[in-house]
């Protein structure tokens, strides 16, 4: 029997969103934007949808929700169409970033924008009140992740929002609140962000689909251009099944955050002391930052981390180590580079993530079949 | 007993899991990602490509192996690309899938086998590997036309005792045929000719895209110093070339010496090409290393017929006296030793000058 310990790469769905999707399907599968009855009652499904994600993300004006195809589309969607409808033309990320960001960033650097990479300490947070570099610098962008999704570490967003506002009027702030949302309330008010992209697939939704939460007035120029949904900001047909799905998740997970805290916490603890009581040298990357209750990032000195995943995957452990490549070979990470590791010390570090449906003592399991593969190698 | 294969996405190794399978081990499949372009994706052209590793990985589905890609991209670049590149620079003909299996399939991989806790590695070459009372060794393959011995000579005691090559015992159609009877997706997929890391297929577009050097045009001479042509770049020739040498003379020319620091090549006849002579550094063996006066057979090229020579010198320099006089082998290439089926070691090629004038 596998111990998953991959959910911040994907979760389990929910059983509510497995419904809402199965009951989607069967009642309005029609596209929502025609004339006759069963679009618009596809149509009404969805609006209920964007109705109830608007609630969940502290807004009452419903079309602050721009429904995507996945997370990765609504980082590229904040980044480049905030940036291609801003006047500044220089757009500030973290290093630490995920690459939907990152890239989505660096793409627009052949249009004429420049990217400020904002270096983060060695515990992996941003710091508040980074000064873009150049003279004069015209800021379009900062966009500072909710947390980190291969270390875990929380990013003061609301301070660094409120300090680049300061130091540069007009500049829109996007969040990717992506690894986030179980544990931590993510609204636009909370989070201080005027953009805050969310990836259903991560709190139990189906993947595929995702949304950007816009602040009022925040102008945004879509990147997918056709049709006039979303207010003409992302055309494609409605994936109401989807949508209606993820917002049931999500409802599910906003109730359950408390709860999610507290047990993922507990597996997480459980697994780091008992990893680091037995294998010497083993260090739990950021442990002292302020943290999510999910994500656990450790080092194991002189181990390459390729070969305890593969060995982990036989053990019946699903673990993670940077990022998967188009090829399916581990990537190493530019999180951990940016932190101050060297390469050495980035081939040897794995991630464990603990989801919403981790049972009682998986922590302590997957550690003692941990430690029994590492004693092998 | 687990054992760790080697997948390239091809038809060979593809029956090698499932053969692995079948003798009851537990088999887990890898691509070793050796190659990379800028962004660091796989290339999608020549062999080893992204499509080669998604066979690799849907043949690993339906044998229902699991299944990795391992990255081996420094590796690979530091002990293959780059001093292949370097061998051309230099007038020699390097030949890459040697270092490859020296410096990263039966070595890294070979390490990582054992850090995967599996007790054999096993590839999809066409050579076999004989136990002989206490001894391993090193055979031809059973399907001659597809024989890769040449380029395995490397392997010593150690790593022939801890690898397996199925398919050298199997004829390539039996292999087609196999594949064919398990459904695999490669079983009608072409054989891989390239150098893996040319996407073109023509080396000398790799060579000239990074070493403007390489591209350099020079003169071409006769053995007497006098000026006969042009080429452009003496990294595109290899000594003993007929083909592509630009210069019309009645009848057929071959290059008898690239000298890159003056940037010439100079060509003769094929009387002119011949020697007796061959000397070798960098020598390996399979298992016990043959002596002075020992009569071997000797391959200088991956496509060629052992033929006889008698070991003339041993040390730091290995010297080869050819029974009948060859055309010169071109520097960089491997000599591998024979006798029978059995590969007894090999190394090298060196730029010797005198073994030039001696013939001349």
């Amino acid at each position: 029997m596998t111990i998953y310990l991959d959910h911040a790469a994907t979760t389990t769905i929910r059983p509510v969103a497995l419904e809402a999707l199965d009951d989607a399907y069967a009642r309005f599968d029609r596209n929502a934007s025609g004339l006759h009855a069963e679009a618009r009652e596809a149509k009404n499904a969805l609006e209920d949808a964007r109705e109830r994600a608007a609630s969940l993300l502290g807004t009452e004006r419903p079309h602050d929700i721009i429904f995507t195809g996945s997370g990765t589309e609504s980082d590229n969607l904040a980044v480049i169409g905030a940036s291609l409808a801003s006047e500044g033309k220089v757009i500030a990320v973290s290093a630490i970033e995920h690459k939907a960001v990152l890239k989505a960033a660096e793409s627009l650097t052949r249009f004429g924008y420049t990217v400020d990479t904002i270096p983060v300490s060695s515990s992996g947070v941003v710091p508040v009140g980074h000064a873009v570099s150049g003279e004069e610098p015209q800021l379009a962008v900062i966009s500072v992740m909710e947390a980190n999704n291969e270390i875990g570490t929380i990013q003061p967003v609301r301070e660094i929002a409120e300090a680049a506002r300061l130091s540069y009027p007009g500049v829109v702030v996007h969040t990717d609140a992506v690894q986030a949302f179980n544990s931590h309330e993510v609204t636009l008010e909370a989070t201080g962000a005027d953009l805050v992209s969310l990836a259903s697939h991560k709190f139990g939704g189906p993947k595929g689909v995702g949304l950007l939460a816009v602040a009022p007035g925040v102008p945004v120029e879509p990147v997918i251009h056709g049709g006039s949904q979303e207010a003409g900001r992302r055309a494609g047909t409605y994936n109401v099944a989807g949508i209606v799905a993820m917002v049931a998740a999500m409802e599910a997970a906003a109730s359950d955050r408390a709860g999610f805290c507290e047990r993922t916490r507990a597996e997480r603890d459980a697994l780091e002391s008992a990893i680091v009581a037995g294998f010497p040298g083993a260090t739990v990357t950021a442990r002292r930052a302020d943290r999510l209750p999910h994500i656990s990032h450790i080092r194991f000195p002189g181990v390459l981390a390729e070969n305890l995943l593969i060995r982990l995957d036989m053990a019946g452990i699903a673990a993670a180590a940077g990022s998967a490549c188009q090829s399916g070979a581990v990537d190493p990470s530019h999180v951990l580079s940016a932190i101050g590791f060297t390469d050495e010390a980035t081939g040897e570090c794995i991630r464990f993530s603990f989801g919403w449906d981790t049972n009682q003592g998986v922590g302590w399991r997957a550690a003692r079949t941990v430690l029994d593969v590492l004693s092998e190698l | 007993m687990r054992a760790l294969v080697a997948m390239s996405g091809g038809v060979d190794s593809s029956v090698a899991a499932a053969l692995m399978l079948e003798q009851g081990y537990d088999v887990i499949g890898v691509t070793l990602k050796q190659w990379e372009g800028a962004d660091g994706s796989m290339p999608t052209a020549g062999c080893c490509t992204l499509s080669d590793a998604e066979d690799a990985r849907r043949v690993a589905a339906q044998l229902d192996i699991p299944y990795y890609v391992l990255d081996y991209v420094e590796e690979f670049t530091k002990a293959v690309v780059e001093p292949f590149a370097a061998g051309y620079l230099n007038g020699l003909t390097p030949n890459p899938c040697i270092e490859c299996n020296r410096m990263v399939r039966f070595s890294a991989l070979l390490e990582r086998t054992e850090a995967l806790g599996c007790d054999v590695l096993v590839t999809g070459h066409h050579a076999r590997v004989v136990e002989d009372g206490d001894l391993y060794r090193l055979a031809k393959a059973v399907d001659a036309t597809k024989d890769q011995s040449y380029v395995l000579h490397m392997l010593d005691q150690y790593a022939l005792s801890k690898i397996r090559l199925p398919v050298g015992e199997m004829t390539k159609t039996e292999v087609r045929a196999r594949a064919g009877q398990l459904g695999l997706r490669t079983a009608s997929k072409p054989d891989s000719q390239d150098i893996c890391f040319v996407a073109s297929g023509d080396y000398r577009d790799f060579l000239s895209e990074r070493h403007p050097r390489a591209g350099a045009p020079g003169e071409v001479l006769d053995m007497n110093g006098n000026v006969i042509g042009e080429h452009a770049g003496t990294a595109g020739f290899t000594i003993g070339q007929r083909k592509g040498l630009g210069v019309a003379v009645g009848s057929p020319r071959y290059v008898l010496d690239i000298e890159p620091t003056k940037q010439t090549i100079t060509i003769g006849t094929y009387e002119d090409l011949l020697t007796t002579r061959c000397v070798v550094t960098e020598m390996s063996f399979t298992d016990r290393a043959p002596g002075v006066g020992d009569r071997v057979g000797v391959k200088v090229r991956y496509r060629s017929e052992p033929v006889d020579a008698d070991i003339v010198a041993v040390g730091d320099r290995w010297e080869f006296t050819f029974v009948e006089p060859q055309p010169r082998p071109a520097p960089g290439q491997s000599l591998v030793m024979y006798v029978g089926e059995f590969v007894l070691g090999g190394g090298i090629i060196i730029d010797d000058r005198s073994s030039v004038t001696a013939v001349l």
